[in-house]
């Protein structure tokens, strides 16, 4: 199976703590993943690195089926490449409409020119309209966002991170400060979404996870320590001592 | 799609007013009626016009993409200087060819152009011209400098200062460096540009002489209104778009728009040579009415003011630059200009002259403290449009779209 995203033997310092220490991950094509592990494991910068925002000091990023680095791209080359990407605290822009955040985040020409001419038609229209359907914000679509409530923030980015149609999806925590109802919905759109693509979610509450029902990659002080089932790795002896024995 | 200007209603209405204040004055002033307007005061509101369209360019780099830039004055007096230099070539010139008309032998060119550095760089005790005059002979290519150098400085300083990724604060600071640095440089005689006599005679348009200065002041009345209302169609539908949505996403949260996958340094690049573009086309227009320009003008206390106009008329909306420009501007002239009466406190006596300044500058604290929409504020009012006044964190779930100061209540 050919690989989506390869990261070997990265390694990242800041003022002399080792935040990534020779971290190794691979993720597929269309496959849904979790990592899980204690504050500080390294899972925010992990992203930071797979999204440009952070530059490591040393190790390779590799990515798609021709293996270009991601570590010479801006953060916004990456993210035309394909690479979604989801924040903690719901980050929507609030002063503007549902509809526009959705109909910013369309996947279209990104370059200013062609946004200056840019002519909103019928088409994308219904994009957006199948896209709110889908988080379940089609009635709020006029609404300013920054009116939405929490959860409904968190659906609004993760229909911007669809609406960019990525190849991989990285979602840092996205069930925090969610309703159970509101959990489930998202559960189920992310597990839509992972059948066409890679989707990467970073999550505390093991409840949420073994909903996800996939993969799960723990990483401890920098490094990945196991990998496998959820089952699998919550037996693993390492595991229950670094994480789940606290 | 209806048409953009049923969309945008304040478009229209702010066209409309424009329009009928033009007709007014016109109908007005001394060259084509009534003669109620003095020449004088026809200058001083064309002038303001080019200061509400500075104050739009201000507005769109500042309000709507959140660089608060304080070099856009820089750009329009550079504007002034390109219109001033063809201005005082070509009239000089006039001159020259008519007094050297009389001697005997019919002069050469190179007497001619000689004979103008002489008049033009005497007062600096210099006769040459530097090389920047090089364009001033025609009217077509120190037309179009007035667009390119503005534009170019902005786009050599931009890319610079956007790529490495220099934001708020340091951004202000840097804008203002160079703002200073170019006034500082213009001061000096060998700049090329008379050093701290400027131009001037900038308000006789050459081969006009026979023309009254009350028709010449209505006309650049009329292409300052023109101007202005052309510049502000155009920044409308600039950020009327998905355009104008994508630099407010700038001007909010730049990090989120980038992993959108706009390349953040593009958009602002592109906003702040437009603006400087626009700033330049307004001083080329202000400064034949004014009729002098020198480097004082280019001082960095110029872009504080725009900022000053921009804030107290109301961030993020066209109009309301333009109100705070025309508003603080001839406020301010009445102010400092010695009409206004003195007021006797019994122990101390508040001369405007000395004290306008530091009620600008309280204004300026209030406006930004208890109303940061400014006078154009007012029209929400009015309307009664109401944005929602939300304080705190989000609170989660559970206690719905309320927000933490919200629910205490």
């Amino acid at each position: 199976m050919s690989m989506l995203l390869e990261v070997s033997g990265v390694s990242v310092t800041f003022d002399g703590f080792r935040a990534i220490n020779n971290l190794s991950f691979q993720i597929g094509d269309a496959e849904m993943r979790a990592i899980i592990g204690p504050n500080g494991a390294g899972k925010t910068t992990f992203m930071d690195i797979v999204t440009g925002k952070t530059q490591p000091d040393e190790g390779h990023v590799l990515w798609g089926p021709k293996s270009v680095s991601l570590l010479k791209m801006s953060e916004s080359q990456i993210a035309r490449e394909g690479v979604g990407r989801k924040f903690q605290r719901p980050t929507v822009f609030e002063d503007q409409s549902v509809f526009d955040n959705l109909l910013m985040a369309l996947k279209n020409p990104r370059g200013a020119f062609g946004v200056l001419f840019y002519r909103l038609g019928d088409k994308d229209r219904e994009r957006v309209r199948l896209l709110a359907e889908e988080i379940g914000l089609q009635d709020e679509l006029s609404r300013k966002s920054g009116e939405l409530s929490h959860g409904q923030k968190q659906w609004l980015e993760i229909g911007m991170l669809l609406a960019q149609d990525p190849k991989l999806l990285l979602i840092d925590e996205p069930a925090a400060g969610m309703s159970p109802a509101e959990r489930e919905h998202t559960t189920e759109i992310l597990r839509r979404a992972a059948k066409t693509r890679a989707v990467v979610v970073v999550e505390h509450d093991m409840e949420f996870v073994r909903r996800l029902d996939c993969r799960v990659t723990v990483l401890h002080e920098g490094a990945v320590l196991a990998e496998g089932s959820l089952d699998h790795v919550t037996s693993n002896q390492d595991v229950i001592d670094v994480y789940l024995g606290r | 799609m209806r048409p953009f200007i049923i969309r945008h209603p304040s478009v229209g209405v702010f066209l409309a007013l424009l329009a009928l204040f033009t007709i007014f004055v016109t109908v007005m002033s001394e060259a084509y009626g009534l003669g109620f307007v003095s020449t004088s005061f026809v200058k001083t509101l064309g002038k303001t016009l080019c200061l509400g369209l500075v104050a739009i360019s201000m507005d769109l780099v500042w309000g709507y993409c959140g660089i608060l830039s304080l070099g856009h004055f820089a750009f329009f007096g550079l504007g002034g200087y390109m219109i001033g230099m063809w201005l005082m070539y070509a009239r000089t010139k006039l001159i020259v060819v008519a007094s050297l008309a009389n001697a005997e032998l019919p002069a050469t060119e190179q007497e001619v152009v000689d004979a103008i550095g002489n008049q033009i760089f005497g007062v600096v005790g210099s006769s040459d011209f530097p090389l920047i005059w090089i364009f001033a002979d025609s009217f077509v290519l120190q037309m179009a400098l007035v667009v390119l150098v503005p534009g170019l400085l902005a786009l050599i300083f931009g890319w610079l200062a956007f790529r490495s990724r220099v934001t708020g604060v340091y951004l202000s600071i840097l804008t203002q460096a160079m703002t200073l640095a170019l006034s500082v440089y213009l001061f000096q005689n060998d700049s090329g540009l008379r050093g701290n006599n400027g131009l001037s005679g900038l308000q006789n348009l050459p081969g006009a002489d026979a023309i009254a200065q009350s028709h010449i002041s209505i006309w650049f009345f009329w292409a300052s209104a023109a101007m202005l209302g052309l510049c502000y169609m155009a920044a409308a539908w600039i950020v009327s778009g998905k355009f104008g949505s994508v630099i407010r996403a700038i001007r909010d949260d730049e990090t989120r728009v980038r992993f959108l996958g706009y390349s953040v340094e593009g958009y602002k690049l592109f906003i702040f040579v437009v603006t400087a573009i626009i700033a330049g086309i307004a001083g080329a227009l202000y400064y034949p009415q004014a009729g002098i320009i020198n480097p004082a003008e280019i001082a960095p206390i110029a872009s504080i003011y725009l900022a000053v106009w921009v804030a107290i008329g109301g961030r993020g909306r066209l109009y309301g630059a333009v109100i705070g420009a025309a508003f603080v501007s001839i406020v301010s002239t009445y102010f400092t200009g010695g009409q206004a009466p003195d007021i006797n406190l019994g122990f101390y006596t508040i001369q405007w002259v000395d004290w306008w300044l530091v009620a600008l500058g309280l204004a300026f604290v209030l406006v930004t403290l208890f109303a940061p929409k400014g006078i154009g504020g007012l029209i929400d009012l009015f309307e009664g449009r109401r944005s929602p006044d939300r304080h705190g964190a989000d609170l989660g779930p559970d206690a719905g779209s309320l927000r933490e100061a919200e629910a205490e209540k």
